[in-house]
């Protein structure tokens, strides 16, 4: 089925959400839509599934005009959605979940579980998707549910299919099932519209690909333009992370973790004996799949998982006189602090920052001013709170200085944080932990869901504190940041340190890496050339 | 620029009953005043359907619609109007009735002062009616069975008010904090403990007045009482005052009202930042539990007539879910739904002694009052209020435009941030290789 969209147009109040859109997708096509956070791509997709009203435009069907007052309509008519939050419930079993709203039933209105089965089975069977009909959804990967959403489109018989942010969820891997399976119903004539930010999925998997940026559409392009000229159609300007000036100081080290150990309540290993260090004036940044263990790395180290072995060491330098700056050594080391197992508090006291990777769950409070955010840890101490009381006074000049300091683009400190946008939401969290005195630095995911001009930002400013002297650490699965950032790179595999190399490192020989291949091996592997091309595809993801 | 528009406020979904009722109890001032509205329109209508009055005017209404109206106006008028008297003033006994009012307030405005505490830090305390129980134990036994100076006697019976209060607010905070028990659970429970614990104490004999077997204590000694101000007005009022004066400076004033706050809108974000999110919540429950506790002093030490007896604490918890609520957890608002509902209470008697209204009617009053702040979209409807949330959106396009605007008048390379986007691109481009 071919859709077409003319000039489509939503607006909320006098924000115009989409403007004058127009799109074709062909039978049988992934189009991608592609654009930031926020450039209007779920809006248009809501309009077409019926969801929003369009003000103005109209949407054909096999250059059909067709109007969608709901849902119901837009799937009548063969269009199928699966939104980025699954729409599953839990409890129920996977044929359950595919027929609800549209169940078979027998006499008595009975549920025909069978027939519901045998509809799962079917096109689980057809597309190879590997999905058991009587699983609990609620016991299922998230891959394995997306593709339960798949199943519950098609077997209402949709002819195109919209996929709102699907990776965004997945881990590589599932990324990877995911795109084959774009592919073989792309195969059978199902028309497909992906949407992502992703530059690399949608270069491996898309037909055609189109750019929105604030509402508008920028232009087409083939998956064969480069990635810089799309991320530039994307943001509007030339994306370069670059590459920062390394380090050139050698500091003696900071962080020193010996033998890491981490297993959850199940006993599952999350870290296998992890060692490393990290000196001053050096960003070592973690890389790896997400899943391998580097969030729990980040976390054991604040102090949020009681690590189950090894020890965390954090060294205290006094301030280095120029005269004994070439004999760095033991000699400098004035305290050596274990933080092995100890509170997320006395760690952040002890002069450690952290941003953590999910900003709005663990990093904010929403209903809270970017004052109060701004000082969220740091309550308890002198310069904040005398004797259980607030310092309003040095709690708003703080913001204030901040606000200023870090561009915090908002109406004013007073602002309640869930106002800001992600960028600016982050800028507040790496704003309260970079303001104060740190001898480590933990950032997990520094930039994730953040916009690029604040991306730029954000890694300056941790450049700088790496310059100023703090051991930084970052943890990151994306490469860009990695080997834009990094002096030393770390890659985890599994809970383990594969190893650690330098930062520029070849892009494959890391994916290797990723993979569990030791570095030697990679390298003698990327040298060999050919031989090992999948192995690469696969783990340069 | 849109990035600002996905700003994920109060997307997710609320995970527990105590943070519904966080927002629930945070809805604005404005539907609260309309909700009281609303309930006494809807009052009106009870009033005159339940008049004898009205319902024999009602069978000629189309012959004599005029002695409906004038039978309506009556019931009505008359009901609120001795509602009012009741409440706060009539022309014989002067402003008498206030201080009534003002009296009946100050066990809800403490009760509630300790609910609402409870509710932003996303716990859902219904436990007050316990803690106003054993308060009451404690506070009645060093009322009646010490003999101490005038003052000290006073103040030790005040605190143990609190101790008792504190003590039951703290095992729900304690189970809570070491084994994540539900705090709503474990405080209908324990309302119930309390109950039987005080009907237990009340049949020994160290509880029941000489000589007597009934379950009911000696009145409290002289000693103990609370000074007379003005009125019925005494210093119990004057200390629940200074209580939500506490309480607000300690909520919006100290590090621990900080940490409290900080863990009831984001319980994950208090943990990494590390606060300690377990003992929080049973400060919470100790310092609530104390303030409800001291509710139960002026069902004892207001009048030499009190006594400890099973109904002591009345449905003075319940009622005070609803005073937090109205009152938006805030301490000032607490104040003004505590003396409103005292003021039901107080013209209700009248209303009911005056006009035959049943004072049934101030309960649908309560009720329908609590059933709309649950629900602010229902009183959005009925007055046809924007929805809060589009005004949000709406004062961030505001903004959006505004930083615009700034950011236009900066010269064409503008440092870092999203705004700089919108410089000098062309329109479309068309990349194809």
């Amino acid at each position: 089925m071919k859709l077409e969209l003319r000039q489509v147009t939503k607006k909320f109040g006098d924000f115009v959400a989409n403007d004058s859109i127009d799109l074709v997708v062909e039978e049988g096509q992934i189009h991608a839509l592609l654009g930031e956070n926020g450039a209007g791509k779920s809006t248009l997709m809501n309009v077409l599934y019926g969801l929003y009203a369009a003000d103005g435009g109209e949407i054909l069907l096999d250059d059909v005009p067709v109007h969608f007052s709901g849902p119901g309509d837009a799937m009548a008519a063969g269009i199928g959605m699966v939104h980025q939050h699954f729409m599953l419930v839990p409890v129920f079993t996977v044929a359950e979940n595919v027929v609800l709203g549209t169940e078979p039933t027998g006499p008595l209105g009975l549920l025909n579980v069978q027939q519901a089965r045998g509809i799962v089975q079917e096109i689980s069977d057809k597309f190879g998707f590997d999905v058991d009909p009587d699983a609990l959804v609620g016991d299922l990967p998230v891959g394995v549910q997306q593709r339960v959403e798949i199943i519950k489109a098609l077997s209402r018989h949709a002819k195109i299919l919209i996929l709102d942010e699907p990776t965004a969820v997945l881990i590589p891997q599932e990324t990877d099932e995911l795109m084959e399976i774009m592919r073989q119903l792309k195969a059978s004539g199902t028309s497909i519209v992906f949407i992502t930010h992703k530059l690399r999925e949608v270069q491996e998997v898309a037909d055609t690909i189109t750019v929105i940026r604030h509402g508008k559409v920028i232009g087409s392009a083939l998956p064969t333009a480069s990635q810089s000229d799309l991320a530039s159609m994307m943001v509007g300007r030339d994306v370069d992370l670059g590459v920062r000036s390394r380090n050139s100081t050698d500091g003696g080290v900071v962080l020193e973790v010996n033998n890491l150990d981490l297993a959850d309540e199940e006993g599952r290993i999350l870290l296998d004996d992890v060692s490393f260090t990290v000196a001053a004036g050096e960003v070592l940044a973690v890389a790896g799949v997400q899943g391998n263990g580097q969030t729990e790395l980040a976390e054991t180290l604040i102090g949020l998982r009681k690590p189950t072995g090894g020890e965390i060491l954090l060294h205290h330098y006094s301030s280095l006189q120029p005269d004994d700056a070439s004999d760095q050594g033991d000699q400098q080391v004035t305290t050596t602090e274990n933080l092995t197992g100890k509170s997320v508090k006395k760690v952040l006291s002890s002069g450690v920052g952290f941003v953590p990777e999910d900003r709005g769950k663990d990093g904010v409070v929403h209903g809270f001013s970017i004052a109060e955010n701004l000082v969220l840890d740091q309550v308890d101490s002198a310069q904040f709170s005398r004797g259980g009381s607030l310092k309003m006074k040095s709690i708003a000049s703080n913001a204030a200085r901040l606000v200023e300091e870090y561009d915090v683009r908002a109406g004013s400190a007073n602002a309640t944080l869930g106002t800001l946008s992600g960028g600016n939401q982050q800028k507040v969290v790496v704003a309260r932990e970079l303001s104060r005195d740190l001898s480590l630095f933990i950032a997990s995911q520094p930039t994730r869901g953040v916009d690029i001009g604040s991306i730029d930002f954000i890694h300056s400013r941790i450049i700088q504190a790496r310059d100023n002297g703090t051991a930084v650490l970052i943890v990151s699965t994306e490469l860009n940041e990695v080997s834009s950032l990094a002096d030393r790179v770390a890659v985890m595999y599994n809970g383990k340190f594969v190893g650690i190399v330098p930062p520029d490192t070849q892009r494959h020989v890391l994916g290797l890496m990723m993979a569990g291949v030791s570095h030697e091996e990679a390298l003698a592997q990327a040298g060999r050339g050919t031989t090992s091309e999948d192995t690469q595809a696969g783990a340069a993801s | 620029m849109t990035n600002l528009l996905e700003a994920p406020v109060d997307e997710r979904p609320t995970r527990n009953w105590g943070q519904t009722w966080t927002k629930v109890a945070s809805s604005s001032a404005l539907t609260s005043f309309l909700a009281i509205v609303v309930a006494l329109l809807i009052g009106a209508i009870l009033i005159a359907a339940a008049d004898s009055g009205v319902q024999q005017a009602g069978h000629y209404l189309f012959a004599r619609p005029g002695d409906f109206f004038s039978a309506l106006g009556k019931s009505i008028g008359g009901a609120y109007s001795a509602l009012f008297e009741g409440a706060i003033f009539n022309s014989r006994q002067l402003f008498m009735p206030l201080t009534k009012t003002i009296a009946y307030s100050v066990p809800l405005i403490f009760a509630g002062l300790a609910l609402g505490m409870g509710f932003r830090a996303g716990l859902f305390n219904i436990g007050a009616q316990g803690q106003i129980i054993l308060g009451a134990t404690l506070c009645g036994y060093l009322g009646f069975g010490v003999n101490l100076p005038g003052g000290l006697h006073l103040i030790v019976c005040l605190l143990g008010a609190f101790i008792g209060g504190a003590l039951w607010g703290f095992i729900p905070g304690i189970l809570k904090a070491k084994t994540g028990a539900n705090e709503v659970i474990v405080t209908i429970m324990l309302n119930s403990v309390a109950v039987f614990l005080l009907g237990w104490l009340l049949t020994l004999k160290a509880f029941q007045i000489p000589g007597s077997s009934n379950p009911v204590s000696p009145k409290m000694n002289p000693t103990a009482r609370f000074p007379h101000i003005i009125g019925n007005i005494d210093l119990g009022f004057l200390l629940a005052l200074l209580a939500a004066v506490a309480v607000w400076w300690m909520m919006e004033r100290s590090t621990l009202g900080f940490r409290i706050r900080a863990v009831g809108e984001n319980p994950d974000a208090g943990r990494t930042a590390g606060m300690n999110v377990a003992m929080s919540y049973v400060w919470v429950m100790i310092i609530g539990g104390g303030l409800a506790g001291l509710a139960a002093t002026s069902q004892l030490l207001s009048d030499p007539s009190q006594q400890l007896n099973i109904n002591v604490a009345a449905t003075l918890g319940f009622d005070a879910i609803t005073v937090a609520l109205l009152g938006r957890s805030k301490p000032l608002g607490t104040i003004f739904a505590g003396l409103l509902f005292g003021g039901l209470r107080a013209g209700g008697y009248i209303m009911q002694a005056k006009t035959g209204t049943p004072i049934d009617i101030i309960l649908v009053l309560q009720s329908v009052i609590v059933l709309l702040i649950a629900a602010p979209p229902l009183v959005r409807a009925i007055f046809r209020l924007p929805d809060p949330e589009r005004q949000r959106q709406a004062h961030v396009r505001a903004m959006n435009r505004a930083l615009k605007k700034q950011s236009a008048g900066k010269p064409p390379t503008p440092p870092e941030g999203e705004l700089a986007e919108e410089v000098d691109l062309p329109e479309s481009k068309e990349v194809s290789s």
